[in-house]
């Protein structure tokens, strides 16, 4: 009986560390699509709103962190349950930081909508940003359902928005070569398009540490790489 | 009449299973424990939502902070709530979820219903609007200043006026096609998302888009050789969706890929994503697409061609995109200047 309930007691634990981690990933999810909306709707409200929002993020870190050290000094996990332990604590980081990103996007907000900038500036952006979005939301099903089959392909997907970033990197510079009045704005832009493309790569680590919480392998580094004949390379204006 | 007399039995309705009254509802629902995790998913939720695993946390899978409030208080307090329920990526979706407890088990049901169309219709009406009054004004403008000219100096200018109003005539004709394709797209964005049940060849597809498209192949001097395979090659989609994929993507390649005369067509089985897939690519060998632009292609109105006028409408792509996004399938593009492009469309098989 005793025994019992020590051993749910522990599982409890677990799963709360769990739910956390989901919360956060909702949290972080619904950070970035507001911080991009505000950017590309210039609406101030929405970005103050997602700068004074990031605290929830940092405080699921930071709580988190202290679980989950107090769970390896008490229970002493091996084998699933570690790497369930380090996971959460890997990927609470991962979230962290992708809040502070959508929170630097929205940042920006104010300084890009001071004037109206045209509409073809923010459809990449969008693109984007909606790759982004979909990779992390993708990532953060995965976790929920632990069916890692999609996750090496997933993995993939990121160099799709790596090669959007970088046209969209060159397409903000021939904006700003047209018209010096653009290089304000677009160097905004660049930065916020800069913050999206990590996102992606947040989601990725994600995917990685959740692969490797389900299976106790790490994915291999070197991955077998399509024909990259397409990937941008550019001269001197070099992205990234 | 009492009950037992028309052929019912009132024991029935005391043992009825919720997997059965599940199976009987037409919206998703979910069964869930204590803890959250899901113990029945009906076929309705299967559908809108792909296979949920048996034991999947059901917070973890849908993750909004007011989902987050309304299971804490659900599993925590018993207490039954509705909740408003969005998704934007990878298609705007949008639920009202309401979570109550059911039985004496401990068990608790999540009913999801959809509310898109309302949300859909209100973003379709303002991207229409933007997109229109933004794409329709520039082909509009020069047609405006060719009018101009015409009434005023080049009046008697009899070779200018013909000149002019051929240009006036391109311009129209694609103000035409502009208009028809934001509304096929809009009629796309609106129709209820749902995984397709039936599977259909797709070999058929394609042969039925190459034979209606015969005409335009010939007008541009192409030949299209489609190698298309001896047995069926089954996908689960929409016919009317997928015919219009292959007529855009073909029309491009007649349109970009004058100049290579020819366009293949190959269709194969493939294990290059995450689940078996159908793959059919298009092959030009005209000009090609620079790299820079390839992952840029299919937005809306993203312009590969700078100062000519431009060919398309700048939504072929976005249109085929957003078909296969619904289909869970995906484009991809391999091309280099001059040596043609390849457009493969991934469809996941079953």
């Amino acid at each position: 009986m005793n025994s019992q309930h020590i051993v749910r007691a522990y599982d409890d634990e677990l799963a709360t560390l769990g739910n956390r981690i989901a919360a956060m990933g909702g949290h972080a999810e619904r950070m970035v699509d507001e911080a991009v909306g505000a950017l590309i709707n210039a609406d101030v409200a929405l970005a103050r709103k997602v700068i004074a929002d990031d605290i929830v993020l940092d405080e699921g870190q930071r709580w988190i962190d202290d679980r989950a050290i107090l769970l390896i000094a008490k229970r002493q996990p091996m084998a699933d349950d570690l790497r369930e332990i380090i996971g959460t604590i890997r990927i609470a980081a991962d979230l962290e930081r992708v809040g502070d990103l959508g929170k630097s996007i929205a940042k920006r907000v104010v300084a890009v909508s001071d004037t109206r900038q045209p509409v073809q500036l923010f459809r990449g952006l969008e693109a984007l940003a909606t790759l982004a979005l979909t990779q992390l939301k993708q990532v953060l099903d995965v976790y929920a359902s632990r069916s890692i089959g999609a996750i090496a392909f997933m993995r993939d997907r990121d160099e799709e928005i790596d090669a959007m970033y970088t046209s969209l990197f060159r397409e903000l510079l021939t904006y700003m070569m047209e018209d010096p009045r653009n290089i304000s704005p677009c160097t905004h832009l660049l930065f916020c398009a800069k913050n999206i493309e990590r996102i992606g790569d947040h989601a990725t680590n994600i995917a990685e540490t959740v692969y490797y919480v389900v299976t106790g392998e790490q994915l291999p580094l070197e991955r077998p790489k399509e024909d990259k004949s397409h990937r941008v390379v550019l001269g001197s204006s070099s992205a990234s | 009449m009492d009950v037992e007399a028309r052929g019912g039995n009132l024991d029935a309705v005391d043992t009825l299973s919720a997997r059965d009254l599940a199976a009987a509802l037409p919206d998703p629902v979910v069964i869930i424990d204590g803890r959250g995790a899901v113990l029945h998913a009906n076929q309705p939720a299967g559908i809108a939502f792909g296979q949920i695993p048996r034991g999947t946390l059901l917070h973890h899978k849908f993750r909004t902070p007011e989902m987050q409030q309304l299971m804490g208080g659900l599993l925590r307090e018993r207490k039954a709530a509705t909740i408003d329920y969005a998704e934007r990526v990878p298609i705007e979706r949008a639920f009202r979820v309401c979570a109550m407890p059911v039985g004496s088990g401990g068990l608790f049901a999540i009913h999801f219903k959809d509310q898109s169309e309302t949300r859909r219709i209100d973003r379709m009406r303002a991207d229409f609007i933007a997109n229109a009054s933004h794409e329709l004004r520039t082909p509009l403008a020069s047609i405006a200043g060719f009018i101009e000219t015409l009434r005023g100096p080049a009046r008697n200018d009899e070779k200018a006026r013909d000149n002019f109003l051929q240009i006036m005539q391109a311009q129209t004709e694609r103000m035409a096609r502009l208009i028809d394709d934001l509304l096929s797209l809009s009629r796309i964005e609106m129709k209820p998302y749902m995984r397709s049940q039936g599977e259909i060849d797709i070999g058929e597809v394609v042969a039925g888009v190459v034979e209606s498209l015969g005409h335009l192949a010939r007008e541009s001097g192409v030949e299209i050789v489609f190698d298309r395979p001896a047995s069926p090659m089954l996908a689960p989609g929409s016919r009317d969706e997928l015919i219009q994929v292959f007529e855009n993507l073909l029309e491009n390649a007649c349109k970009y890929g004058q100049a290579g005369g020819r366009i293949d067509i190959t269709m194969a089985h493939s294990r290059a994503g995450p689940s078996p897939e159908v793959a059919v690519t298009v092959r030009d060998h005209g000009q090609g697409i620079a790299e820079e632009h390839i992952p840029r292609i299919t937005e809306r109105f993203y312009r590969v061609e700078t100062g000519r006028a431009p060919k398309g409408t700048g939504l072929g792509l976005a249109i085929v995109k957003h078909i296969l996004t619904r289909h869970e399938g995906r484009l991809t593009v391999k091309s280099k200047p001059g040596e043609g492009a390849a457009f493969t469309v991934h469809l996941p098989a079953g």
